[in-house]
């Protein structure tokens, strides 16, 4: 109930913000009957509707998950961040590793097949991307080699 | 005879080493991740468009190597939904109903020769309605102006939001939020930036390829990262394959009538596989006499009904795609996401300008169909095995291979976060039982559905009730509004079975 009810009021807020957005749209000299601002601002009017559905009417609640699971869910989120950032600097290998490692302790917490699992993955993925695909990937920093 | 000699073509097309190399790639790769729990043929399809892009093939050859991925994917997911009663997506879920009860009761072996003749008939029946339907259809389809093509985008979004769907302003918001995403970046008409908040990056809009891969692929790692995994490697074992003739023979007739009902539930815009499994397999249970057919408790009828109407609706989706550029389900909208990176515009001009890529699809997916069945049956104890690559190995696999095959298509860390985000939203939306499909199908067709719309009014000098000025619109919008308000109604009627539980 309360989740749906939650959920409708950030839909209402977000359309709302959208609309605003929309109005500030700049227009040029060429212009057409519809313009560039009723198509989003029909969009930001259905999506509150949408919202006080299911603020009035909302459904069951699902089953979140407990603290510790949104903490394990939170990390992945961190290193995946981490990931985007580090993988054109630091080359494909090392960040991959790392990343599937705890990624895959995160699915099944047991250190050593995880840790197998990122270094088999990295070295595995990267041997097809590379010679099967031709992608051009940097497998270390540069410089290193 | 413009069908033999269409026919010809394609076959010279597809029977070129390359092409056919790439078709039997494609199928393995396909079964392979149709069978992985967890990967169904939208996330499957999703994460390899953007490694076959950077491969550099071009458009004929990357269509057939991701169509047959498609089939391929069809037909592997009934492997873990027998085996293990995962579903790898959504149709696949009828399947499990008496799948997994055959495969518990020691019939494993069984019940996937079955599900794998099923699928073949199925998909072979969709392939030659395809071929006879979608030169009918593009021909019709020449007809429509931008009021006809407004009016069928809205029945796209409203059939996947109607019937497609248990909650119809849950999956209105997702249809708003797709549509809203796709109008950031530059306006087609004035050529001024729109809803960008002054981000550079946002200037070419969002590439919808980052979207589908986020919400599909990304969210799945998600939702396994929640479940640690569990539910995933206890399975049925599969002992020794044999031949049931005689259960075959009895099934023939569920496999005519179930690809009857799977293709006309795939040609549907927005209404897809699903929707074609799951009436085959209501239609089948009380065509065998209801509640007293053993229908949920290891049928082997049971088994063929959905997987006949499920590769049928694959198929048949196909049509919309290919002639409207409506895409029938999540994964043709998938598909339209590679045509559209691939710069093919799909629709009536594309027949005639292009049958060497429409044709050499469809003789492709004749090919296909063949291959895939030759795979699936005799060779099905291969793609067993694969069943049992734990979690903890597959997910994190999943996520490297998105974010590499994002990374190569762009280079850009921005759009890896984007598609951190859109994970993080498509498990959000899961929990709250909020449709993705509709999102990328927003994504996809917004700027489209906007254009026609403004075409439209340009055409008729900002007079609205042009929208309605021919009989094809009128019908079209009629079939919209009936087809998001009549399940309301329906709903009470028509019930969808639970999955069984051990």
């Amino acid at each position: 109930m309360n989740s749906d009810r939650l959920f409708g009021v950030v839909v209402i807020l977000g359309a709302l913000a959208y609309a605003a957005g929309a109005l500030q749209i700049q227009t040029s000299f060429m212009s057409d009957p519809v313009g560039s601002k009723t198509f989003p601002l029909v969009l930001a009017g259905v999506a509150v509707i949408c919202g006080l559905i299911m603020i009035f009417r909302p459904e069951a609640d699902p089953d979140w998950p407990g603290l510790a699971t949104l903490g394990s869910l939170a990390i992945s989120v961190i290193v995946m961040v981490g990931y985007a950032y580090a993988i054109k600097p630091l080359g494909f290998m090392l960040p991959t590793a790392l990343c599937a490692a705890i990624l895959s302790f995160q699915i099944s917490p047991r250190a050593v097949p995880s840790a197998l699992t990122g270094v088999g993955l990295s070295v595995g993925l990267f041997i097809v991307f590379k010679f099967a695909l031709g992608l051009g990937l940097q497998p270390f920093p540069k410089g290193w080699f | 005879m413009d069908l033999l000699a269409n026919l010809a073509l394609g076959f010279s097309v597809a029977l070129s080493p390359f092409t056919l190399f790439l078709a039997v790639v494609g199928c393995f790769l396909g079964t392979i991740i149709g069978a992985l729990p967890g990967l169904g043929p939208s996330n499957g399809v999703a994460i390899l468009i953007p490694l076959a892009f950077s491969l550099g093939l071009d458009a004929t050859s990357s269509l057939v190597l991701m169509t047959s991925v498609y089939y391929g994917a069809m037909y592997g997911g009934r492997i873990s939904s027998i085996l293990l009663n995962i579903p790898g997506d959504e149709p696949a879920l009828m399947t499990t109903l008496d799948g997994y009860p055959m495969a518990k009761a020691g019939r494993a072996g069984d019940a996937l020769v079955l599900s794998g003749f099923a699928s073949f008939f199925g998909a072979l029946f969709a392939t030659i309605g395809l071929m006879l339907l979608a030169p009918i259809l593009s021909r019709i389809a020449y007809q429509f102006g931008p009021a006809e093509y407004f009016a069928l985008y809205l029945l796209a979004f409203s059939t996947l939001g109607g019937i497609a769907s248990s909650n119809q302003a849950k999956a209105a918001l997702a249809s708003c939020i797709g549509l809203g995403i796709a109008m950031i970046g530059l306006d087609n008409q004035t050529g001024m930036p729109r809803l960008t908040g002054g981000n550079l990056h946002l200037l070419d809009g969002i590439d919808f390829l980052v979207a589908i891969v986020g919400l599909f692929a990304v969210a799945e790692v998600f939702i396994f990262i929640e479940s640690h995994g569990r539910g995933s490697s206890i399975g049925v074992k599969l002992d020794k394959v044999t031949l049931p003739v005689r259960e075959l023979v009895r099934g023939i007739g569920t496999m005519i009538r179930c690809s009857v009902i799977g293709f006309i539930a795939g040609v549907l815009p927005g209404a897809g596989a699903s929707l074609g499994s799951f009436l085959a397999y209501v239609a089948e249970k009380k065509w065998r006499g209801g509640e007293s057919s053993g229908f949920g408790k290891g049928n082997p009828q049971g088994v063929i009904a959905p997987e006949a109407g499920n590769n049928s609706a694959a198929g048949g989706a196909l049509v919309p795609m290919l002639t409207l550029g409506v895409p029938g389900s999540g994964t043709t909208a998938v598909l339209l996401a590679l045509l559209m990176t691939l710069n093919i515009t799909p629709g009536p001009t594309l027949f005639t300008d292009r049958p060497e890529v429409v044709w050499g699809l469809i003789a492709s997916l004749l090919i296909a169909n063949f291959v895939l069945l030759a795979m699936n049956v005799p060779l099905v104890k291969i793609f067993v095995k694969i069943l049992t690559v734990p979690a903890w190995v597959l997910l994190p696999g999943v996520m490297m291979i998105s974010f590499v095959g994002i990374f190569s298509l762009t280079g850009s860390y921005f759009d890896l976060l984007l598609m951190i985000v859109f994970g993080i939203i498509g498990w959000l939306f899961r929990k709250l039982n909020i449709p993705t499909v509709p999102i990328i199908l927003g994504i996809l067709l917004g700027k489209h559905m906007e254009d026609a719309l403004r075409r439209a009014m340009i055409l008729s000098d900002g007079d609205w009730t042009y929208l309605f000025s021919s009989g094809i619109a009128i019908g079209l919008w009629a079939f919209a509004v009936l087809g998001f308000v009549a399940p309301l109604f329906l709903r009470h009627l028509i019930k969808k079975p639970q999955a069984v539980s051990d």
